[in-house]
C-alpha cells in the first residue's frame, strides 16, 4: 500500500470488461509513473478469475465475488467500492464514464465524503491537491478543477487516455466480504432489437442530430446514406423523438462504434454522443453552430445546415457513383 | 404515494456562454437559463406515475434563474406542489450546497420516491443525483428510461440503459431516488394560456431552510473555451461547393470507389 | 271565351278547403322546423359585426340571388340558376293564383289572371317550370351519371338520400304541375292554350282521352301536385332544401372583418358545438355540400385526411344531433367525433376552399377552433411541440439564440439603424424565414442592399424581434400568438417610424390585421406594406432606375397572405413589368393561387401526404406545364423554401429555378453596382 495508489474500477459490458477499463489502467499507469504507487483494479462480480486476464496490465486485482454481483446493482456495488476504498485507501479512483459509472462516482465519493470529479480528460497532481481538466456544459467549455480530500473520485472521458500498454503484476487477489442485496434489484436484461441493421458493423454512418429538426426531414438523410452506401445512425434526442430506433442510437447508452467515415448532420457533440462515435477513422461534421464541440473532434468540418447540404451532397455522390460504374 | 422532483435551472446551450473577468466561472448574468433537460423528463415520469394511480407530485427548485417560468409550467402541468428554496446569489448553489438544502427540502416532505434529472451540463462534480440520495440514506438508481408502477404499492419497476441499446429491468423498493434520463413519452406541452391560468391560481411555498457554508473540497482554477485549431479543418464554399469538396475527400481517404 | 285563371278548376270544393288546412298544417311545420334550426343557432356565442346593410344587400344580390361564386363553372351556375329561379317562379305563380282566386275573385268578384296578364303569367310559367325540369335533369345526370369527384359527397348529415329526395320532389312537383296543366287543356275547356306551349304539347298525349276520363284522373294528378308542394315545403327545414334559407342568409350575415383578422371567441377554442359562434352555426347549416372546397384544398389533392367539405358536414351532423335546449354532449371530444387528427393538422389555411365556398362558409376558421381546443389539451405532434417551445424562449420558430436574428446584417457593407435606437422611416419587419431560414436570408441581404442603393431611410429591431405569431395563431396556440404579440407592440411602441415593412406575407398578414389597430394603437393598417409594395412604389418614384432589365419569362405565384388574404395581386406584377419581366400568368393566379403548403403552421408539421405529391409539387407541375416559363418568382420567404425543394425533388432545378421577387429587383437594380465595386 502506498500513498499514490490509484485504484481503478472495472467497468463491465456484459461479461467482459470495457474497452473504457483499459483506457482507465492505461490513465492510472501515467500516475503511478509520475507519482509511484500502485494501479489497482476493483473487479465485482461472481467470478473474477474468468475476467481478470483483461485486467493483467494493473497491479492488484481486487475480485469480490459474490452472487449479489451477477448484475450491477446500486446497494452491493457502493458497498463493496466503499469497503474496498476503506482498506486500500488509494489517492484516487477512477471510473468510466458509463451508465454505471455515472452512478457510483458521484455515490461513492458523497459516502466517503471526498471530492468527485467528471469527465475528465486529464489530471495530475498539484501539491496535496489533485488538478483535473474536465469537459463542462457538453463540452463547450474546459474547466480546471482543483480538488482537496482523499481520495478524489474521477471518471474519465472516453477517448482522452490512451489505452494501458503498461505490463502490471497482474496478481489476482480475492477480496472477501459480507454484502447483502439492496432495495433495487436487477430483475432481467432487455436486449436491442437483433433485426435491425448493427450500425457497429457499418464502415459508413450518416449519423443525424437535433439539426435535423423534423421527422420529415429523415427522408433526406435516408436517401444520403443510400448514396454512400451507408446506415443511419443518430444521436439520443432523435431516438427519444422515436424518428430512428434505439438500435441506431450512437453515445454512452447507444452503440459505440467505429466506421470508416462517420458524417455527423446537426450533431452537437455533446461528450455522451462523442464516446460513441470517438474511434471513427475519418470524421466530418456539418453545424449550423461553429462552436458546437463536434468541430473539435471531427477531421473535416462544415458550418452550414445541414438541411441545405444533404440534397446537394446527395446528388455529387449519385454521380460521382455513376461516374464510376461506367468505367 | 408522495413523488418529489427537483428542478434545477441550467445555462440555456443554445445561448452563447460567457465567462466572468476572473475566468473561474459563467457569467451567470449574460446566460440564459432554462429547466435541465432531463429534470424535466423526471418532472414528465413523475406525472405519468401519478396520473397511472394517486401519486401526489411535489416539485423542489432553487429560486434562481428563470425559476418561475419552469414552475408555473409545471404548475399548469398539474403538480400538486411548489417549494422553492431561497437562493439571493447571482450564481447558482455549489453541489454540496444544493445537496444539503435540497435534502432538507425534501425531507420536509418525506416523499416516497424522489425523481431527479441523471444529468446536467453543468454539473462539474459527476451527477448530482447519487449525492443526493446518499445524503437522504436511501438507494439510487441512475440512467433510467422509464418506470412504471408495479402490483405493489411500494415497488416500482425501472428501466435502467446500458450500451448497444440495452436495458436492465430493475425492481426498486421504495423510498429511492431515480436518475431520469428520459420518460416513458417526451415532456408534455402546456399551452401559454394554461400557464397563464396557472400564473393567477398557482401558490409557491418557500421554504426556510438553515444556510450552509459552501464546499472547498474542489473549486474551479480557470474556466476556458476549448483551443480551436487542431480541431476539424473547416471546409468553404457554398453547398455545392462544400458537397464537391466532400466527395473529393472521400475519394481521396477511399471511402469511395 | 276569355282567358282565366280557373284556379280550382275539376276538384271538387272539399278539395279546396282540405287544400287550406294542408297549406296551414304546412306552414306550422315549416316554421315550427325553420324555429328549431334558428334556436340551435342561437345555441352559438355572440360575434358581433358591423352592420353595413348596403354591402349585405350587394351581395346577396351578387352571391345568394345570382350565385356568382359559380361563375368559374358555367355549367353548375345554369343548373342551380335554372333550378332556383324555375322554383321561385313557379311558387310566385302558385300564390299569385291562389290569391287571384280565394281573395280578388272570392271576395271582390275579380281577376287580376284574366285575359292577356293571364297570358303573360302562363306563359312564363310555361318557361319557367321547363328551365326547373331541365336544371334538375341536369343536377340529377351530373350527381347520378356523370358524378365529378366533388360531388361524390360523403352523406348528408341529416338524411342518407338528401340531395336525391331534394331532386325528385322538386321534379315530381314541376312534373305533376305539367301533367296537370296538360289535362286541363286537354279537356278543351280553357282558352288561348298556344300561351302555354308546353303544356299544350303535353296535352296532345292526353288527347285522344274523352272528357269524362280527364275528368276522373286530374283530381289525383291535383293532389299528387298538391301534396308534393306540401311536402316539399313542410321539410324544407329537414332537408337539404333549407339550404334555400341559410345559405342565403349566411351570404347576407357573412363576417365584415377583414379575411386576414381571424376572429377568436375563446383561447380555449371548441370542445362542443356551442363553443362556435352563431355565425359559424349558421354557417354549418348553409353548407350544400357541393365539395368546391374539396376540389380546391392543397392538402385534400395531395392525398392528405382533410377534406373541408366534410369537416364541415360532420359539424353540421353535431349541430343537427344537439339538443336545441342546450344539453350536454356526450362521446368525448368533439375534434375526435368530427375529424382525425391527422386530418386538423393537415390544413395550410390558405383560404382556397373559402375563397371557392358559393355560400360564405369559413371553414379554416372552424378547423383553427377544433385545433385551438387540441392545443389547449395538449395533444399535439411532438414536432410542433419543440417549434412552440422555442418560440415561447426563443421568440423564433428554429429553436435558435435570438443573438442570431440579425446575423446575417453582417453581409451587407454598411450599417443597418436599429430601429429601437433611432428614429427610420421604414421599420422593417424581417420576419423568422428570412432571418434564420439561409436561402431566405441570401434574398433578406438582397433586399437590404436594393433599399440602401434606393436612399431609404429603414431600421431593423435586431435580436429583439420575435415571431409575428400569424402562423402561431393559426396552429391554434392563441396564448402564445399574444405572448408574442404583446411582445413585438412593445417593442414597435418604443421605436420612431412611419411604416412597417416586411417582406414574410404571414408577418405582413397579422402585423396588417391583428396588430394594427386595437392590439397596436400606433400603427394602422395602411401603414403596413409588403415589400412588394414598397418596391412598386420606389420604381414609380424613380427611385429604383431599372439599368439592367431583366429578360425571362417569368410565372409568379400569388402567396396565399399576401393575395387571398389582402388582395395585392397588381403590385409584384408591376415591378415584374418594371424589372423587363415577361409575366406568364399560371392558371390559377390571383384568389385562384394554390397554396405552397407552407402555411398555417403546416411547415412545422409532419407531412402526411403519404405517396402522393405534396401541394408544392402540384404546383411546380402545373407551372411546368406552360408554354416556355423560365424562372418561378416568388415573394414570400417559405414559397422559396417549399418551391426550391419541389423543383428538386422533381429534377426540375435547372428547368424552372425559384426566385424571389427581391432578388430579380436587386439584380435589375444593384448587381451591377455590386460588380462595379468590385472590380
Amino acid at each position: 500500500m502506498s500513498e499514490q495508489d490509484v485504484l481503478v474500477v472495472a467497468d463491465l459490458e456484459g461479461d467482459s470488461i470495457s474497452n473504457g477499463t483499459l483506457e482507465l489502467i492505461g490513465a492510472a499507469g501515467q500516475w503511478t509513473e509520475t507519482h509511484g504507487g500502485q494501479v489497482l483494479a476493483a473487479l465485482l462480480s461472481t467470478d473474477g478469475a474468468s475476467q481478470a486476464m483483461r485486467l493483467a496490465a494493473a497491479d492488484r486485482i481486487l475480485a469480490v465475488d459474490n452472487p449479489v454481483l451477477a448484475h450491477y446493482c446500486p446497494g452491493p456495488f457502493l458497498d463493496a467500492l466503499s469497503e474496498i476504498v476503506r482498506r486500500e485507501a488509494p489517492r484516487l479512483v477512477l471510473f468510466a464514464s458509463s451508465t454505471v459509472g455515472l452512478d457510483l462516482a458521484p455515490g461513492l465519493a458523497a459516502v466517503l465524503k471526498t471530492p468527485c470529479l467528471g469527465n475528465c480528460r486529464a489530471f495530475d497532481a498539484e501539491g496535496d491537491a489533485v488538478m483535473a481538466t474536465c469537459s463542462y456544459c457538453s463540452g463547450k467549455l474546459v474547466a480546471e478543477l482543483q480538488a482537496k480530500g482523499r481520495p478524489v473520485v474521477l471518471t474519465l472521458l472516453p477517448g482522452a487516455f490512451h489505452p494501458a500498454t503498461r505490463i502490471g503484476k497482474g496478481e489476482l487477489e480475492p477480496v472477501a466480504m459480507e454484502l447483502a442485496e439492496g432495495a433495487i434489484r436487477f430483475e432481467e436484461m432487455i436486449l436491442a432489437d437483433q433485426s435491425d441493421v448493427d450500425i457497429t458493423q457499418q464502415d459508413v454512418l450518416v449519423s443525424v442530430g437535433r439539426g435535423i429538426q423534423q421527422e420529415d426531414n429523415m427522408e433526406l438523410a435516408q436517401e444520403l446514406a443510400e448514396a454512400l452506401g451507408g446506415e443511419l445512425a443518430a444521436s439520443r434526442p432523435i431516438v427519444d423523438q422515436g424518428w430512428l430506433a434505439a438500435t441506431r442510437q450512437v453515445g454512452k447508452s447507444g452503440m459505440i462504434v467505429k466506421p470508416r467515415l462517420y458524417l455527423a448532420l446537426g450533431v452537437s457533440g455533446a461528450p455522451e454522443h462523442v464516446e460513441g462515435m470517438s474511434g471513427s477513422e475519418l470524421t466530418i461534421a456539418v453545424n449550423t453552430d461553429p462552436e458546437a464541440p463536434i468541430f473539435e473532434i471531427a477531421d473535416y468540418g462544415v458550418e452550414m445546415d445541414m438541411l441545405d447540404l444533404m440534397p446537394e451532397l446527395t446528388e455529387v455522390l449519385k454521380r460521382k457513383r455513376a461516374v464510376s460504374y461506367e468505367r | 404515494m408522495k413523488i418529489a422532483v427537483v428542478l434545477r435551472q441550467v445555462p440555456d446551450p443554445i445561448e452563447p456562454l460567457e465567462l466572468m473577468p476572473d475566468e473561474k466561472a459563467l457569467d451567470y448574468g449574460e446566460a440564459g437559463f432554462l429547466v435541465n433537460e432531463s429534470d424535466e423528463h423526471a418532472l414528465e415520469q413523475a406525472l405519468l406515475l401519478a396520473e397511472d394511480g394517486t401519486a401526489e407530485v411535489t416539485v423542489l427548485a432553487f429560486d434562481f434563474g428563470d425559476v418561475e417560468t419552469t414552475l408555473f409550467s409545471a404548475a399548469a402541468k398539474g403538480v400538486d406542489r411548489i417549494l422553492t428554496i431561497p437562493w439571493e446569489e447571482p450564481f447558482p448553489p455549489g453541489t454540496d450546497v444544493a445537496t444539503a438544502l435540497f435534502a432538507d427540502a425534501i425531507r420536509s416532505v418525506r416523499p416516497d420516491c424522489i425523481l431527479i434529472g441523471c444529468q446536467a451540463h453543468d454539473e462539474l462534480e459527476g451527477a448530482f443525483g447519487p449525492r443526493l440520495a446518499v445524503e437522504l440514506e436511501l438507494p439510487y438508481l441512475g440512467v433510467v428510461r422509464g418506470v412504471r408502477q408495479t402490483a405493489k404499492e411500494m415497488v416500482l419497476e425501472a428501466h435502467k440503459e446500458y450500451p448497444g441499446a440495452a436495458k436492465a429491468r430493475m425492481s426498486v423498493q421504495l423510498p429511492a431516488v431515480l436518475g431520469i434520463l428520459a420518460a416513458d413519452q417526451p415532456p408534455r406541452y402546456v399551452p401559454v394560456s394554461r400557464i397563464r391560468e396557472a400564473m393567477k391560481s398557482a401558490e409557491f411555498e418557500e421554504l426556510e431552510l438553515e444556510s450552509v457554508p459552501p464546499s472547498v473540497a474542489v473549486s474551479v482554477a480557470r474556466l476556458s473555451f476549448p483551443l480551436r485549431g487542431d480541431g476539424a479543418r473547416m471546409l468553404e464554399g457554398n453547398e455545392r461547393e462544400v458537397a464537391e469538396q466532400i466527395a473529393e475527400i472521400l475519394v481521396e481517404k477511399g471511402v469511395l470507389t | 271565351m276569355d282567358a282565366f285563371r280557373d284556379t280550382f278548376w275539376g276538384v271538387p270544393h272539399w278539395a279546396e278547403l282540405a287544400q287550406y288546412g294542408l297549406g296551414g298544417l304546412t306552414v306550422l311545420v315549416l316554421v315550427w322546423g325553420t324555429w328549431r334550426r334558428v334556436a340551435r343557432w342561437r345555441r352559438g356565442r355572440p360575434e358581433p359585426d358591423a352592420t353595413a346593410w348596403r354591402e349585405r344587400l350587394r351581395v346577396l344580390v351578387r352571391d345568394g340571388l345570382l350565385q356568382g361564386r359559380l361563375a368559374d363553372d358555367p355549367l353548375a351556375l345554369a343548373t342551380h340558376l335554372m333550378i332556383f329561379f324555375g322554383m321561385v317562379v313557379l311558387a310566385l305563380g302558385t300564390a299569385v293564383a291562389t290569391l287571384d282566386w280565394d281573395f280578388f275573385h272570392l271576395f271582390f268578384g275579380f281577376q287580376v289572371l284574366r285575359g292577356p296578364p293571364y297570358l303573360l303569367f302562363e306563359l312564363i310559367l310555361d318557361l319557367f317550370g321547363v328551365a326547373l325540369i331541365l336544371g334538375l335533369g341536369m343536377a340529377l345526370w351530373r350527381r347520378y351519371v356523370s358524378r365529378p369527384d366533388r360531388l361524390k359527397a360523403e352523406a348528408s348529415p341529416r338524411a342518407a338520400f338528401d340531395s336525391l329526395y331534394l331532386l325528385s320532389i322538386l321534379t315530381l312537383v314541376a312534373v305533376s304541375g305539367f301533367v296537370a296543366e296538360a289535362l286541363r287543356i286537354a279537356s278543351g275547356e280553357h282558352a288561348a292554350t298556344g300561351w302555354a306551349p308546353v303544356g299544350y304539347a303535353v296535352s296532345l298525349f292526353f288527347s285522344a282521352m274523352s272528357s269524362e276520363t280527364i275528368h276522373a284522373i286530374y283530381p289525383a294528378v291535383w293532389w299528387a301536385h298538391a301534396v308534393a308542394a306540401f311536402v316539399f315545403l313542410a321539410s324544407i327545414p329537414f332537408s337539404k332544401a333549407f339550404h334555400l334559407f341559410s345559405s342565403p342568409l349566411n351570404i347576407a350575415l357573412r363576417s365584415r372583418q377583414p379575411v386576414g383578422q381571424l376572429r377568436v371567441v375563446g383561447e380555449s377554442g371548441a370542445s362542443r358545438i356551442g363553443d362556435f359562434t352563431w355565425r359559424q352555426l349558421l354557417q354549418m347549416d348553409a353548407c350544400t355540400s357541393c365539395g368546391r372546397c374539396e376540389q380546391s384544398c392543397p392538402s385534400h389533392l395531395s392525398g392528405m385526411a382533410l377534406s373541408p367539405r366534410n369537416l364541415v358536414l360532420a359539424l353540421d351532423r353535431e349541430l343537427a344531433a344537439a339538443r336545441p335546449n342546450g344539453a350536454a354532449e356526450f362521446g368525448g371530444p368533439l375534434s375526435a367525433r368530427v375529424t382525425d387528427p391527422d386530418a386538423l393538422w393537415a390544413c395550410c389555411t390558405c383560404r382556397a376552399c373559402e375563397e371557392q365556398c358559393p355560400v360564405g362558409v369559413e371553414q379554416p376558421r372552424m378547423l383553427i377552433d377544433l385545433r385551438r381546443r387540441q392545443v389547449y389539451d395538449g395533444r399535439i405532434d411532438e414536432g410542433l411541440q419543440d417549434v412552440l417551445m422555442n418560440l415561447s424562449r426563443y421568440g423564433n420558430s428554429f429553436g435558435q439564440s435570438a443573438r442570431k436574428r440579425s446575423a446575417w446584417t453582417k453581409q451587407v457593407d454598411f450599417a443597418i439603424p436599429d430601429a429601437r435606437k433611432e428614429p427610420v422611416e421604414y421599420l422593417w419587419f424581417v420576419g423568422d424565414y428570412a432571418s434564420y431560414d439561409p436561402r431566405a436570408r441570401d434574398v433578406t441581404v438582397k433586399i437590404a442592399q436594393v433599399f440602401h442603393s434606393a436612399g431609404l431611410s429603414f431600421g431593423i429591431l435586431y435580436d429583439k424581434e420575435q415571431n409575428a405569431g400569424n402562423d402561431v395563431r393559426r396552429v391554434g396556440e392563441e396564448g402564445l400568438f399574444e405572448q408574442l404579440r404583446d411582445k413585438n407592440v412593445a417593442l414597435l411602441g418604443k421605436a420612431t417610424f412611419q411604416r412597417v415593412i416586411t417582406a414574410d406575407p404571414h408577418t405582413y398578414n397579422t402585423l396588417k390585421n391583428e396588430y394594427a389597430g386595437a392590439a397596436c394603437p400606433s400603427l394602422t393598417p395602411d401603414a403596413v406594406l409588403h415589400v412588394s409594395e414598397l418596391f412598386d412604389y420606389l420604381i414609380e418614384e424613380e427611385r429604383l432606375p431599372v439599368d439592367e432589365p431583366l429578360n425571362m419569362r417569368a410565372a409568379y405565384h400569388d402567396p396565399c397572405y399576401l393575395g387571398r388574404y389582402n388582395g395585392v395581386y397588381e403590385a409584384p406584377r408591376r415591378v415584374l413589368k418594371a424589372l423587363g419581366v415577361h409575366l406568364v400568368e399560371i392558371g390559377r393566379n390571383r384568389q385562384s393561387s394554390f397554396c405552397c403548403g407552407a402555411g398555417g403552421g403546416r411547415i412545422w408539421l409532419k407531412d402526411t401526404s403519404g405517396d402522393a405529391e405534396r401541394p408544392a409539387e402540384i404546383r411546380i407541375r402545373e407551372i411546368l406545364r406552360l408554354d416556355g416559363v423560365d424562372t418561378l418568382v416568388v415573394a414570400c420567404p417559405k414559397d422559396l423554401a417549399m418551391f426550391q425543394d419541389a423543383v428538386k425533388t422533381l429534377g426540375a432545378e435547372s428547368r424552372l429555378p425559384v426566385v424571389d421577387l427581391g432578388q430579380l429587383v436587386w439584380q435589375a437594380t444593384c448587381a451591377h453596382k455590386t460588380v462595379e465595386a468590385l472590380s
